[in-house]
């Protein structure tokens, strides 16, 4: 199905991207993101934490996705507004998959919708979830901003995911390794992108640098979360299923300075965003702004509880 | 600028023109054409072009609350390929003298034009399926002709562009069909859409052959290949089998099919409402200026920034 319309933006954007369609139109053809794998879960990992393990790197990528395509029709230029929706839709493939895997390791973790609701798990876990249900990480949910913001935000999110999906691509959960081992290539060209407009922005005007920093400064505080570690990612990481992100923090910081360094940027000293009596995304605990995202995202699937798209 | 000779054979130049229109054959880039043949096709494909950029945003405003994730990915890359569509088409436009920066600034200034569908609103997530169904589906039978257009560079973009529109018409007549199956809710949801988007689809062929300005000498040049009236009837034709098998009523009594003509007799579209959103006063064409203009003037510190950059970069390169 998306395969006869794939091709289209080969030479449009840049190289990295190829002729691999399901790259920007993935999880568009299909009614099961799961169907035909293998979904045993792996000895050694409780059930319950793996869902919540993947719940908490779905909604990472589920929430991105949504910040990102709120973007659509507002880039700078066309060639931006197509940039970011591919990197939305790769992110929203990634998430259909993690959340899809958190349902088939644990049931219990769906919401109960109406008796003879068609309702697919993957969408009753992203539409029907309150939001302390919500397992990701602050930086993915906070509301938009400049296109530096985007660019500062992507860069953070993408460098420490792919450190992670690197990794993961040797989870002892055939599913995991999967997801990594498609989401490697992908994460690439989004952490790639973004390094690209970071340096741009950086070393473009005085007005975009000023942005980019701004930008950076309001940002920096978020990234903590990413690389620090919560109970159930150590526990599924010494399973063997997951990896544990405190474990990341060197390679991401290599990377962040090699891209500050390369742009003439300082790393800025701002200490991590605080959380509530220690809780962050990662327990559930949000942002102000994470409701109205949700109210927005959620609207009419909510309306129609047993409904059919 | 090639070297032309000093005195051009104006009449060898317009007869070759002629002599390739008469062929079938295509213009090209390089070759010679009269200046209102420019000047058409720069116009038809720039109002074509922003109508792929605008087109975005009446579908692009339910990408937050698509109510699957599946839907969500369907219509992000839907709408994604608009902006594709609308950057094939500026190329195309470009190859006649014209920049896609000057044509949004034309656009931006009203001063030139974009389908008059897009000054519609979306109401509910029916309106995703609608616009795929019969916005799309008026759009191929408007364009699938343009892919023999006589101008090569327009006409080579429109195979990619049809083949892309009549797979998102699949999508949203798929959109309408699963709804139809689902509550009774969700049936009134699809009806109430498709009453609203009916005229205006209609409307997308333009006014009636006798009042349609441009058509005859866009006929004649081979840049447009059917009339506006014609194009309409074939969009009837092709719609009404496909409303009776979706279950929805379309809101046309006059509509009921002449066996002496082979084609649906149908009652006539609001001319006067159609005049008024090409006038600029239909419920939606502000608001879809001020959006592309916000977006323009939003990225214009970034578009400098990657002017700038570029030009630095050449620099230390060139030394």
């Amino acid at each position: 199905m998306s395969d006869d319309h794939g091709s289209v933006f080969d030479g449009l954007i840049d190289g990295d991207l190829g002729g691999d369609s399901s790259q920007w139109a993935f999880g568009t053809g299909f009614e099961d993101p799961l169907a035909g794998v293998d979904t045993t879960v792996p000895a050694g990992t409780d059930p319950a934490e793996l869902a919540a393990y993947c719940l908490m790197l779905g909604d990472d990528a589920l929430i991105m996705s949504q910040r990102l395509a709120e973007w659509c029709s507002r880039a700078p230029d066309l060639e931006e507004d197509i940039a970011l929706a591919n990197i939305a839709l790769d992110l929203l493939g990634q998430a259909r998959l993690l959340l899809a895997r958190a349902a088939a390791a644990d049931p219990g973790a769906v919401p109960v919708l109406p008796e003879g609701s068609p309702v697919p798990a993957e969408d009753a876990l992203a539409f029907f979830r309150e939001a302390g249900a919500f397992r990701n990480v602050r930086l993915a949910e906070v509301p938009n901003g400049d296109f530096a913001h985007a660019v500062v935000r992507l860069l953070l999110f993408s460098v420490a995911r792919l450190a992670l999906l690197e990794r993961l691509r040797g989870s002892a959960d055939a599913v995991l390794a999967a997801v990594a081992g498609k989401g490697v290539k992908e994460v690439a060209y989004h952490r790639d992108w973004a390094g690209r407009w970071f340096l741009t922005l950086a070393q473009g005007t005085e007005e975009s640098r000023r942005r980019l920093v701004t930008a950076l400064d309001a940002l920096w505080p978020l990234l903590d979360e990413l690389v620090t570690a919560h109970p159930v990612e150590v526990s599924v990481a010494r399973a063997g299923a997951g990896v544990d992100p405190a474990s990341l923090r060197g390679e991401v910081d290599a990377v962040l300075d090699q891209v500050l360094a390369v742009s003439g940027v300082d790393r800025p000293d701002r200490p991590p965003l605080a959380g509530v009596a220690g809780r962050t995304g990662r327990h559930g605990t949000h942002t102000e702004a994470f409701g109205l995202l949700l109210a927005e995202m959620q609207v009419v699937a909510r309306a129609h509880p047993n409904g059919r798209w | 600028m090639t070297t032309t000779p000093a005195e051009p054979d104006m009449e060898g130049l317009q007869e070759a023109f002629d002599a390739t229109i008469a062929r079938n054959d295509r213009i090209e880039p390089r070759d010679w054409m009269p200046d209102a043949y420019r000047r058409t096709l720069v116009r038809q494909i720039a109002q074509h072009a922003h109508s792929e950029i605008i087109g975005m945003q009446p579908e692009g405003a339910w990408i937050g609350r698509a109510p699957s994730l599946r839907r969500k990915a369907i219509l992000l890359a839907k709408v994604q390929d608009e902006a594709g569509h609308g950057l094939y088409l500026y190329s195309a436009c470009e190859t006649l003298g014209v920049s896609r920066a000057e044509l949004t600034e034309l656009l931006l200034a009203g001063r030139q034009k974009y389908s008059s569908i897009f000054n519609y609103p979306t109401l509910s997530y029916a309106d995703v399926g609608t616009i795929g169904w019969l916005v799309d589906g008026a759009a191929i039978c408007n364009q699938v002709p343009l892919c023999r257009t006589s101008y090569g560079p327009y006409g080579r973009a429109m195979i990619r562009i049809c083949k892309e529109e009549s797979f998102h018409q699949r999508q949203g007549y798929e959109l309408l069909m699963t709804m139809m199956r689902g509550t009774d809710a969700q049936r009134e949801m699809v009806q109430e859409s498709v009453d609203r988007f009916w005229w205006p689809s209609l409307m997308m062929f333009g006014p009636p052959d006798a009042q349609s300005t441009n058509t005859e000498r866009s006929m004649a040049w081979g840049v447009k290949r059917n009339s506006n009236d014609e194009l309409r009837q074939k969009f009837v034709d092709m719609t009404v089998p496909q409303a009776e098998a979706l279950g929805v009523t379309l809101p046309d009594p006059e509509l009921r099919w002449n066996e002496e003509r082979g084609h649906y007799d149908f009652g006539e579209p609001d001319w006067d409402e159609f005049a008024a959103v090409i006038r600029g006063d239909g419920p939606c064409n502000a608001q879809r200026l001020a959006h592309r203009r916000a977006a323009h003037e939003d990225g214009a510190w970034v578009r400098e920034a990657a002017t700038a950059f570029a030009e630095r970069s050449a620099g230390e390169a060139a030394r």
